[in-house]
C-alpha cells in the first residue's frame, strides 16, 4: 500500500535554507544539503526545495546546491522557484531534481504546464498552488461555501483565480502533483486548512501535498483524514526541531494512516 | 573497477544514480552514442516520461541496436522506470513501439485511487534474485508512474520478480537471463535502494 509521504520543505534564499511568516521575517536556518541529509537520515520521504529569491543571477547557486544535495540524499528531490521555460526545468532536472514545481510562472503562462508535462512526462511536473481564503460574502461564518484566491508572488500579488477552478485546469494542462499552501496558514502553527485540501482533493485525480500551518503531529493525520492529502510538508517544526519525522509518522500511523517506518537508527 | 554505462538519451535525472554507483564502487560512464558501451561491464537505461519521444531520442544517438545487442548477448542490464517498460513490446501511453525485448505490453495502472502512483510503496518479491540480495522481502521503494509493463505470453510469470499494489497488483521488477528491468528508483530509494544498485554492480563485475 502506497505510504503518505512526510516532507520537510527548505526555502532557499541566496544559498541558505530561511524561514520566515508569511514570506517575511526571514530567518536563517542553515545549509540546503546538509539539512537535507539530516532529514533524509531521519526518515523524510521526500525534500522540496523552494528557491524563495530566485532571482537570475541566483540560477547557477541554485543548481549547484539541488547537484550536491542529490549527491548525498538518497530520496527524491523536488525544485520549485524561478523556473520559467521547458530548457530551465531540463536544467534543474539534469542538476539531481526528480521533479519540477511550477507556480507564478505558471499563472503567467498555462501553456507552460502543458509543455513541461509533454516532454518530461506528467509526473514530473507539480504545480504549486498558494491559497488565499476570501472573505464570506454575508459577513456569516459558514453561510456559503469557502472559497480561495490563487496568490502568487510569495503571497504579495491576488490573481483573479479560483483555487479548485485552477487546480482542476492545471491538472487537465498535464501536472501530476499539486502542492497546496494555505497563504493564511503558512508560518503560523495554526494547522493545516483542510477544507481548502478537500476541497481539492475531491475534485482532481492527481496526488495532493498540503502545506501552510503544520503545528504538530495531530494536524498531519488531519491533512490526510479530512483533507484527503497524498503528502504533508512542513518547514519550521522539523528546522526548529519542535517535533521529529518519527514522531510525525508515529502519530500517523496510530491513526492507521500507511508511512514508510523510519531508519531504525534515526536520532 | 567495475564500469557501468548510464545511458544518457537527453531528459531526467543521472546525478543520483553516478552516486549511487560511486558509493558501489563502480565507475559510471555516461553513454551518448555507440561507442561508449564498449569497455563496460553492465549497463543501465534509466528514464522518466513517455515511451515514443525516448526511442525517437535513442534512435537518433544510434543507441537502439547496440542495446539491443547488448541484451541479446545476455550481458548485465538494468531498466529503470521508463528504461524498465522500454524493454516490452509496445506502450499505451503513446503507442509507441518499444524494443521488444520481453513479451508484453505497457499499461495505464488499473484501479488506481490517484495518478500518477508517486511515493514509497512495498516491493513485494515473487521469487529470488541476486539484485535484491540483503534486502527485506517487501522493502519499500520509491515510485513515481502512472504505467506498468504486463508480461504476456507462457514466459510471463517466470519474468516477473516482484509485484506492488496501488488499486490492482502491478508488477514492479522483472528478470529474464542477465537483463532485469525496475519499475520503481533505486537511485531515490534510501540505504535500500543503495543496496541494490550494489547488487547490480557485484553482479556486473562477476561477483
Amino acid at each position: 500500500m502506497l505510504a503518505v509521504r512526510v516532507i520537510p520543505c527548505l526555502d532557499v534564499a541566496r544559498g541558505r535554507v530561511v524561514k520566515g511568516t508569511r514570506f517575511v521575517d526571514l530567518v536563517d536556518e542553515g545549509d540546503p544539503p546538509e539539512l537535507a541529509e539530516r532529514y533524509a537520515r531521519e526518515g523524510a520521504d521526500e525534500i522540496v526545495f523552494l528557491d524563495i529569491d530566485a532571482a537570475p543571477e541566483g540560477r547557477g547557486t541554485l543548481l549547484d546546491i539541488v547537484e550536491r544535495t542529490a549527491r548525498r540524499a538518497f530520496v527524491p528531490l523536488t525544485v520549485g522557484g524561478g523556473v520559467r521555460t521547458v530548457s530551465e526545468m531540463r536544467d534543474v532536472l539534469r542538476a539531481g531534481a526528480d521533479k519540477v514545481s511550477l507556480n507564478t510562472a505558471a499563472v503567467a503562462t498555462p501553456d507552460l504546464v502543458r509543455r513541461c508535462a509533454r516532454r518530461f512526462g506528467s509526473q514530473a511536473v507539480v504545480v504549486a498552488i498558494d491559497a488565499r481564503r476570501l472573505p464570506d460574502p454575508d459577513g456569516e461564518d459558514g453561510a456559503v461555501p469557502p472559497s480561495w484566491e490563487v496568490v502568487v508572488k510569495g503571497g504579495r500579488e491576488a490573481t483573479p483565480l479560483d483555487a479548485v477552478t485552477w487546480s482542476e485546469r492545471v491538472v487537465e494542462l498535464g501536472a501530476g502533483e499539486l502542492l497546496v499552501t494555505s497563504i493564511d496558514r503558512d508560518g503560523t502553527q495554526s494547522g493545516f486548512d483542510t477544507e481548502l485540501l478537500r476541497a481539492i482533493a475531491d475534485r482532481v485525480p492527481v496526488p495532493l501535498v498540503a502545506s501552510g500551518g503544520a503545528s504538530g503531529p495531530a494536524d498531519f493525520v488531519a491533512a490526510v483524514t479530512a483533507g484527503g492529502a497524498s503528502a504533508v510538508l512542513a518547514a519550521s517544526i522539523f528546522h526548529r526541531r519542535q517535533h521529529s519525522i518519527a514522531a510525525v509518522k508515529a502519530a500517523m500511523a496510530a491513526a492507521g494512516i500507511p508511512v514508510r517506518p523510519v531508519p531504525e537508527d534515526a536520532p | 573497477m567495475t564500469r557501468i554505462a548510464v545511458v544518457d538519451y537527453g531528459a531526467g535525472n543521472l546525478v543520483s544514480i553516478d552516486q549511487g554507483l560511486r558509493i558501489a564502487g563502480a565507475t559510471a560512464v555516461l553513454a551518448r552514442r555507440p561507442a561508449d558501451l564498449s569497455r563496460v561491464d553492465g549497463v543501465i537505461v534509466p528514464g522518466v516520461g513517455a515511451a515514443g519521444p525516448a526511442m525517437e531520442r535513442l534512435a537518433a544517438r544510434g543507441l537502439v541496436e547496440p542495446i539491443r545487442a547488448w541484451i541479446g548477448a545476455d550481458r548485465p542490464f538494468l531498466g529503470i522506470c521508463l528504461g524498465m517498460q522500454l524493454l516490452f513490446d509496445g506502450s499505451d501511453e503513446d503507442g509507441a513501439a518499444t524494443l521488444g525485448i520481453l513479451p508484453g505490453r505497457v499499461e495505464r495502472l488499473a484501479d488506481a485511487p490517484r495518478l500518477p502512483h508517486i511515493g514509497w510503496n512495498a516491493v513485494r518479491r515473487t521469487r529470488d534474485h541476486p539484485l535484491f540480495a540483503g534486502i527485506a522481502p517487501a522493502a519499500l521503494f520509491y515510485f513515481v508512474h502512472s504505467y506498468a509493463p504486463r508480461p504476456s505470453g507462457p514466459g510471463a510469470r517466470s519474468v516477473t520478480l516482484a509485484e506492488t499494489d496501488h488499486g490492482a497488483t502491478f508488477v514492479s521488477a522483472v528478470a529474464r537471463g542477465a537483463a532485469a528491468g525496475l519499475q520503481f528508483h533505486p537511485e531515490r530509494s534510501g540505504p535500500d535502494g543503495l543496496r541494490l544498485l550494489a547488487n547490480f554492480v557485484a553482479i556486473a563485475g562477476g561477483g
